[in-house]
């Protein structure tokens, strides 16, 4: 067990590396100049030299990213170029509000997808678990803008029971969670329905059955914990879709996260923040795909370690 | 008589996953839906009353804003006193034209990585699955926002971007069947007869493929579909103006909420055009793919 995790965590970091590469080698290609925009349009050819010998993006390729690299190792991750702090410092300023988002987002798909399969999955072949399956293919066919645009027209514009967009209290929360949820809910009421039906099929139900237990009983106490653990499991595996979604719905919502940072940044070609923020994701997701590989075994040991 | 036999069972294995498809309710709603966008996409020109582009002086309310569907506009008009009716027909061949191509050659990127690296194995398949790895961790939408950012966007463009995201799924599926494949005793009887790399490769694993990259084939096109849309919302997708559902929110996000139609009737029709593909896609899958067979 030791070793494999070790595996892992080597591999994982050489993602991470493999990652920064492309992204850092992605920007220093972008036709638009950094400097031109810091400098502004009437500054002179001199002064454009010094802001580019000052940043050192008169540096070749290799050099600037290898500096790019030992900085980070320090934690520092530049600065931003156009609000003159340090990219480390805006990035933590922002990560509580996405966080946030993304907890309740994940728990919102939780509640909603499990619920829907296990629900599908008692009512197999029967008009509501059909019902409830077109309904999650709906979910994963709904663009992630237009749920969101739509959830802040019904209930913000015309029912005024949330407010338009913004930060600050657990009102402001639900209608972007559920807008990050909704499209999740779809796969893993999917998923549910089927582990749960793969579940309900084991020897070990038959035998609970034969003893005599309810089948309500049945259903809470073995079949609903045995079916749910590989279904949650797959929440580390999904950060990454996850990450995507947050870009969009904070940008509708006017939320105050890392995904809106990394959009305004791009809009403005202010490389150390897209650089930084692409760097924290692509982290998110290959922690969450490392500690999915790591529960997945201790959850279920017939899983053999690879 | 013995050809004849063949080609009869060759018939029953072709006719059989067409009329298993079409047996399925939901499959036969997605086909149908399919085809009213294809239809609407190839006759725009025919159908849609106005061309996209013309900015009617009686589009607009004497104040200057965009009229609600009905009368004149079937579906009303934008902010530019546009036809939204004509434009979304137009959007459809944007969408459609995406969807087939970029996701086309994601399929292409995804086969050849998957088949090359699932065959070779050595360090030659080591090396592009760990590429292949490092491209899942990637934050899919953030990278699609800085390569279109790089580009100019145009449609063949943001086709190329979306494929050169969207490849890694099929990669992967791809590599573990094949895989899986190569250790069967038919290829190892192959290459005992002398059959060259290209030979087994071609006759032998890739006619085995085929079903796998119908499903995925299909279920990409939602992916795609979505993922266009998402980026010509974001304004780094299609550019206006070239008609693009995605495109048609991002312009007239701004008055959404005086003119709600000009974003839930685009935002309605990715919904349904991904809805469709999805929809296929999963009948496929258990028409074509035999381990998934009477698992519903």
């Amino acid at each position: 067990m030791f070793t494999y995790i070790l595996r892992r965590v080597v591999q994982s970091t050489l993602i991470l590396l493999g990652i920064s590469f492309i992204t850092f080698l992605l920007l220093y290609v972008l036709p638009a100049d950094p400097v031109r925009q810091i400098a502004g349009r009437s500054a002179t050819a001199q002064t454009v030299q010094n802001i580019r010998e000052q940043l050192g993006l008169d540096q070749p390729f290799i050099v600037q990213y290898f500096r790019y690299l030992s900085d980070l190792v320090q934690g520092d991750m530049g600065r931003s170029y156009l609000q003159k702090s340090q990219v480390s410092e805006l990035i933590a300023s922002r990560l509580p509000a996405t966080l946030l988002l993304m907890g309740a987002g994940i728990l919102c798909e939780l509640v909603i997808g499990l619920t829907m399969g296990i629900v599908a999955a008692l009512r197999r072949e029967q008009p509501l678990d059909q019902t409830l399956m077109i309904m999650s293919f709906i979910a994963v066919s709904a663009p992630q803008f237009v749920v969101s645009l739509l959830l802040l027209y019904v209930f913000a514009v015309q029912l005024g029971w949330f407010p338009i967009g913004g930060y600050g209290t657990w009102a402001h929360l639900v209608l972007p969670a559920v807008a990050l949820g909704i499209m999740g809910s779809g796969w893993y009421s999917r998923m549910m329905r089927s582990s749960m039906i793969e579940v309900l099929r084991q020897d070990f139900i038959r035998t609970a059955r034969a003893k005599g237990l309810t089948r309500r009983r049945i259903i809470l106490r073995h079949a609903i914990p045995n079916a749910i653990l590989p279904v949650i499991a797959m929440i580390g595996i999904d950060i990454g879709i996850f990450m995507g979604g947050l870009v969009v719905v904070e940008s509708v919502f006017g939320w105050p996260g890392i995904g809106q940072l990394a959009w305004q940044a791009i809009q403005r070609v202010d490389i150390p923040i897209i650089m930084g923020v692409t760097l924290v994701t692509a982290f998110a997701v290959v922690l969450g795909n490392l500690l999915a590989d790591i529960i997945t075994p201790l959850i279920d040991p017939r899983i053999k370690l690879r | 008589m013995t050809d004849m036999v063949i080609r009869a069972e060759a018939d029953v294995a072709e006719a059989g996953p067409w009329r298993r498809l079409i047996r399925r309710k939901l499959a036969l709603i997605g086909l149908m839906l399919i085809a009213v966008v294809v239809i609407g996409a190839l006759f725009a020109p025919l159908i849609a009353p106005y061309s996209p582009s013309e900015q009617h002086f009686e589009g607009l309310t004497l104040q200057g804003a965009p009229l609600p569907p009905g009368g004149d506009f079937p579906l009303g008009t934008d902010l530019l006193g546009r036809d939204l009716l004509s434009r979304i027909l137009y959007g459809a061949r944007t969408s459609l034209i995406i969807g087939v191509v970029a996701n086309g050659l994601a399929l292409i990127i995804g086969t050849v990585i998957g088949v090359t690296a699932g065959y070779l194995r050595g360090w030659i398949g080591a090396v592009l699955m760990r590429f292949t790895d490092l491209m899942m961790a990637f934050p899919a939408l953030l990278l699609a926002i800085c390569l279109a950012a790089i580009f100019q966007p145009s449609l063949w463009i943001v086709a190329m971007v979306i494929a050169l995201v969207n490849w890694v799924q099929t990669a992967r599926v791809i590599y573990t069947e094949t895989t899986s494949l190569a250790e069967r005793d038919f290829i190892a009887a192959e290459k005992t007869l002398g059959a060259g790399t290209g030979r087994i490769l071609f006759h032998h694993i890739l006619p085995h493929l085929v079903p796998t990259l119908i499903v995925w084939g299909t279920l990409g096109i939602s992916t795609t579909v979505l993922l266009e849309a998402t980026l010509s919302f974001l304004g780094v997708g299609v550019q206006p103006p070239t008609p693009s559902w995605g495109n048609i929110i991002f312009e007239n996000q701004t008055y959404f909420q005086a003119a709600p139609w000009l974003v839930f009737v685009p935002g309605f029709a990715i919904l349904i055009l991904a809805l469709a593909f999805n929809l296929v896609g999963d009948a496929l899958r258990d028409v074509l793919d035999p381990t998934q067979r009477g698992r519903n």
